[in-house]
């Protein structure tokens, strides 16, 4: 009964278009990391400042599902699913802005690191970028066809990203060791990674919420995690030996 | 247990802690051939506000005039099933149904008052069941009705002009206050506030709440959000049948039934 439409059709539209926006920013916010990661890899910085101008594009997108959210609340008092669908669909949005801010962020970077000579280490953040590409794709399928099973598999992928995220901030860390005048390169690529590793996880929590929108049950296992770097120590003595 | 957003538990109100005042087993009603209501099994909890909901027609009024035997005065009318007041099967051999109805009070859908004075409204259940020894008991009976319906103040000075003079939420919570004069430990609403408007339903709505302290109160409505803002536990008819029951809460949020998702989100047709 719940698969069939509300009696009052506007309700329905109304609840569509909150869906439509959402996808359209994920939309947004996954184009923008592709750019990003793109403006590094091709040494871009025409590409990184647009990156950086576009991020306004989500944030107003954001403004506008507030209004319809907050609008379907005072006006429609939903309940059951339907405040699942609104209630989440304000949490994601929030989400998702915040995804476009580190593809910004990523950008800036981008543009501060062209004025340097070229890297070598960092063909991981591709690799990274492509794989929470996959994960943000996948995370809009799930929402958009509102499969818990799905968002349950990108829960659970976050972890593959975490890995990638430490040995990419390991081998950074011998890189600025071994030649000092790197380190101002590698500290913007290790903040990069970063960056990519969050929207990884804003991802593993939209996960959450997608799932807990389906089934009315938020995940009841604890989600396995992966970045140890935060705990990760130079061992200065086997170092100077 | 409710599970939160996060995933993390929240602690709910533990079921075992609730006392239950009226329990129901297997209840069936017959209107001459009609099979109006079927297998219905609830647990009403004490001092608390228990709604039933349901679409027109479900049964939700007709088990709720069951539990005050009001059925019985409609002669094609037929109960079967167990349903027992605080252990005692109300449909028993020696149950007085008079007394029944005094401990078992009911409010209507429409205000009813009888074409007689407020205090005399107030004061009619307490001279037909012998309550009061004297005036002065009366009295007193009748403000104290008429200060937990929450109306003593705006008819102090009026205890003498006529109930059907009052207002359409002054009539209603007089008609309270006439349920409350009789003691009774159960008050059945059959859509208290249908007739009345906002500010008059938040009065009786807030009233409601202060009365089950000492009152356990069941109440039939078709207003959604009453039944989400008031009480405590919920339980959805459908053709007859209850679909689903639990803390109000959970049945609002997650319900488990697709029928109950269905009607109370706006969707049954």
């Amino acid at each position: 009964m719940s698969g069939t439409g509300h009696i009052v059709k506007s309700y329905d539209e109304e609840l569509d278009s909150l869906r439509n926006t959402i996808v359209e920013m994920g939309g947004l916010a996954e184009a923008q990391l592709e750019a990003a990661v793109r403006s590094l890899t091709e040494r871009n910085t025409e590409l990184a400042l647009k990156t950086v101008e576009a991020d306004v594009a989500v944030d107003d997108l954001e403004h506008v599902l507030d209004n319809m959210a907050i609008r379907l609340l005072a006006l429609r008092n939903p309940v059951a699913d339907d405040l699942r669908t609104v209630i989440s669909a304000l949490k994601i949005a929030s989400l998702l802005e915040r995804v476009a801010d580190y593809s910004a962020n990523i950008a800036k970077r981008v543009v501060a690191l062209n004025q340097a000579p070229a890297v070598t280490p960092m063909s991981a953040i591709p690799r990274m970028g492509n794989l929470v590409r996959r994960m943000i794709d996948d995370t809009l399928k799930a929402y958009a066809k509102e499969d818990a099973d799905l968002a349950h598999e990108v829960w659970l992928r976050d972890q593959e990203v975490d890995q990638l995220y430490n040995s990419m901030f390991r081998e950074l860390l011998t890189f600025m060791m071994e030649d000092p005048r790197s380190i101002t390169s590698c500290t913007h690529l290790i903040f990069m990674a970063k960056n990519i590793e969050r929207i990884g996880d804003h991802m593993t929590n939209i996960a959450e919420i997608i799932i807990y929108q389906v089934t009315g049950q938020a995940p009841s296992q604890e989600r396995p995690k992966g970045d140890k770097t935060s705990v990760t120590m130079i061992d200065h003595v086997s170092e100077e030996e | 247990m409710v599970q939160s957003f996060a995933g993390k538990r929240l602690e709910a109100v533990p079921e075992t802690a609730e006392e239950v005042i009226i329990s129901t087993r297997n209840v069936d009603v017959f209107y001459g051939d009609n099979h109006a209501i079927r297998n219905i099994s609830l647990d009403i909890p004490k001092h608390r506000i228990t709604s039933l909901i349901g679409p027109s027609g479900c049964g939700k009024s007709t088990f709720l005039r069951c539990l005050n035997r009001m059925n019985d005065t409609v002669e094609s009318c037929r109960v079967s099933g167990e349903i027992l007041l605080d252990g005692v099967d109300i449909y028993g051999k020696d149950v007085d149904e008079v007394l029944l109805r005094a401990r078992v009070g009911m409010v209507f859908q429409k205000p009813n008052p009888f074409p007689k004075s407020v205090y005399d409204n107030v004061a009619y259940g307490p001279r037909i069941h012998g309550l009061a020894e004297n005036k002065d008991e009366l009295d007193e009976m009748v403000l104290t009705s008429l200060e937990r319906a929450g109306l003593l103040d705006e008819v102090q000075n009026r205890l003498h002009s006529s109930g059907t003079s009052l207002s359409g939420g002054q009539q209603q919570r007089l008609c309270i206050a006439r349920a409350l004069a009789v003691r009774p430990d159960i008050i059945l609403m059959d859509e208290p506030c249908s007739s009345l408007d906002p500010i008059a339903t938040a009065k009786v709505e807030e009233l409601i709440e202060e009365l089950k302290t000492n009152y356990t109160i069941i109440i039939v409505t078709h207003s959604m959000q009453q039944a989400a803002r008031i009480s405590e536990k919920t339980a959805f008819f459908h053709m007859g049948q209850i679909v689903e029951t639990g803390a109000t809460e959970q049945l609002f949020t997650s319900p488990s039934d697709e029928r109950t998702q269905g009607y109370i989100t706006g969707r049954f047709g």
